[in-house]
């Protein structure tokens, strides 16, 4: 085979573009540019660190099964640190979309990083919601036969039955978690491609 | 077994909750924690000073 | 060539400053270590809520007289399930949004039927009874207009409905044999078998809960034990948890809707609000494209905070 046989498959190419887009001293940066230095950073990977912890909880919640938290004290412990760690993830992901929206973190072709950033809230948004009506208890009852309404109206009811137990939990345990990891994993090789925003430019005291 | 029992929250919050009520504005107080936390939490990131990094001046 | 002239809103400077150690690894650490010791903190002290889910067999003993109503009017198709649309029947046409009827174009997918369904067959999967199988066997030969005339004959009694030693009574005359079906119902949903009967409708597995679900939230049982919780629509309940706990709270703006008009007196309100909130997220997600909105962070200069040290040199 010649060299620009090689040169010309696809798995090259895309290894090349890869490498060129985010080459490991990207992906993996030890240095940042100095105006990173305030609080407000620390909201994004705290968002991730929540993230982490409500899939470990979630994945030791799918061992045992549904039911498992209603008739064990170490399911329902199990059960509170999943709730807890979602309440920090929703918290710490609106504090970081509050600054990135203040930074105007959008700019420089970073458009992409903003939308997939807010993609991954509202599939956050209904990850959660699935997990609320996932419950088997009094709590999803009532909240599953109250938003029928709503998602009925949209004519998405249809398809998406907020009522069938074992379809809201797959989407709960499987394709939406699946979406959020991989929306967050894009969103984030995204900032680590483009590097963070630089400050707004200002010339005697108003910026460009 | 004794250990499992020990697992129970130490200040569950079963009971019913209170909720605040201003003009069409109804939230429970436990909500209305979380948002005055956040915009706390928000509000120290921009004001509180972050440690500094030892910065060094190397421009590359 | 000409160069494109410098947006503020979209253009980024570029940066020729200086570099400053950073450990990502060690930040994610860290980061992970401190939230799994809050979690595991707040689960400790507050743990989490799990009210116990109720059942047609609860909610027939702590109120008969609800459910026997309930029940009739699943008969009578006076209830939310019968008069519904889609994508349960055919009942009534649903919400629209001007010539927009969303719910009716996506068509009936989720059949219910609340005689048959609800009424009818898990009557018909309880063992042989001699003065059922005869209520069943005139009910089903009876035509459609006979069978109204009964239960609408049985509903003008049902204000005056008692509850005694088992037996659901009303005084209403011609009724054929709609007091039995409301009796035998009434005692299936208190011996707890009608919970099996509607779940169960499937065959031996299910992970459908549509039926008994539907059924629970046409009587006011579940509907009054969650107006104890707040969780009613009116009360903002879709971002209230049971009992103290915090609750889905980033839901605010879409239950604020519903409290104010012309939502709060809508009936295509699902509808608007949905709209309204689905255009809100477009709007959202589109900020970085939209002048005007993409120029307030660098007007209200809350930047100027974040990046303090670097305007100070």
């Amino acid at each position: 085979m010649s060299t620009a046989e090689i040169e010309k498959q696809w798995t090259t190419r895309l290894r090349k573009r890869a490498h060129g887009h985010l080459p490991p001293e990207k992906l993996l940066p030890d240095t940042q540019p100095a105006y990173v230095s305030s609080w407000i950073y620390v909201f994004g990977v705290t968002t991730i660190a929540a993230l982490v912890m409500v899939i470990l909880s979630g994945i030791i919640l799918a061992l045992r099964g549904p039911q498992w938290w209603h008739s064990s004290s170490v399911g329902h412990f199990v059960n509170s640190t999943h709730l807890w760690s979602v309440e920090i993830f929703f918290f710490a992901m609106i504090v970081h979309l509050w600054g990135k929206f203040f930074m105007a973190a959008w700019r420089g072709g970073r458009s992409l990083t903003w939308v997939t950033g807010v993609v991954t809230f509202l599939t956050s948004v209904g990850t959660a919601f699935t997990g609320y009506v996932s419950q088997t208890n009094f709590d999803s009852q009532w909240i599953s036969t109250q938003a029928k309404d709503g998602i009925n109206a949209t004519g998405v009811g249809s398809i998406f039955n907020v009522l069938n137990l074992g379809q809201m939990l797959m989407w709960h345990i499987v394709l939406l978690p699946l979406a959020a990891v991989i929306l967050t994993a894009v969103h984030v090789l995204l900032v680590r491609v483009k590097g963070v925003v630089p400050p707004f430019e200002e010339t005697n005291g108003a910026s460009k | 077994m004794a250990f499992l029992w020990s697992l129970a929250a130490l200040i569950p919050l079963d009971n019913y909750g209170h909720y605040i009520h201003w003009g069409v504005i109804d939230i429970s107080v436990a909500n209305f924690i979380v948002v005055v936390l956040m915009v706390l939490a928000f509000l120290a990131a921009l004001f509180l000073p972050f440690p500094g990094r030892n910065r060094r001046k190397e421009s590359r | 060539m000409k160069t494109k002239p410098f947006r503020p809103d979209v253009d980024a400077p570029e940066y020729k400053g200086a570099y400053a150690p950073y450990d990502i690894i060690k930040e994610g650490t860290i980061a992970i270590v401190v939230v799994g010791l809050l979690v595991v903190l707040l689960a400790t002290l507050f743990g989490s809520p799990d009210e116990r889910a109720i059942t047609i067999k609860a909610w027939s003993n702590a109120d008969p007289i609800d459910f026997a109503t309930t029940a009739l009017g699943e008969l009578n198709g006076t209830t939310i399930t019968a008069q519904y649309g889609a994508p349960y029947n055919t009942a009534a046409p649903g919400q629209n949004l001007g010539p927009l009827r969303l719910a009716q174009f996506a068509g009936v997918t989720i059949p219910v039927n609340t005689v048959r369904d609800f009424v009818i067959n898990p009557l018909s999967s309880l063992p042989y009874d001699r003065s059922l199988s005869a209520a069943l066997t005139a009910w089903k030969g009876a035509s459609a207009s006979q069978q109204g005339t009964w239960v609408s004959n049985y509903t003008k009694g049902a204000t005056k409905m008692t509850w005694s030693n088992g037996i659901i009574s009303d005084p209403a005359s011609n009724t054929g044999p709609v007091p039995t079906m409301i009796n035998k119902l009434t005692a299936m949903a208190r011996s707890g078998a009608l919970d099996q009967a509607l779940v169960t409708g499937n065959g031996f597995y299910t992970t459908n809960y549509t039926k008994p679900l539907l059924f629970v939230a046409d009587g006011t049982y579940l509907a009054n034990l969650a107006q104890k919780q707040h969780l009613l629509g009116s009360q903002w309940g879709m971002m209230n948890e049971t009992g103290s706990y915090p609750g889905q709270a980033w839901l605010w703006l879409y239950t604020f809707w519903y409290q104010v008009s012309p939502f709060s007196s809508s009936s295509n309100a699902d509808l608007q609000v949905s709209a309204v909130m689905g255009l809100l997220s477009l709007l959202l997600l589109l900020l970085p494209f939209i002048p005007g909105l993409r120029s307030i962070p660098r007007k209200l200069k809350v930047y100027r905070l974040i990046w303090r040290e670097y305007y100070n040199g």
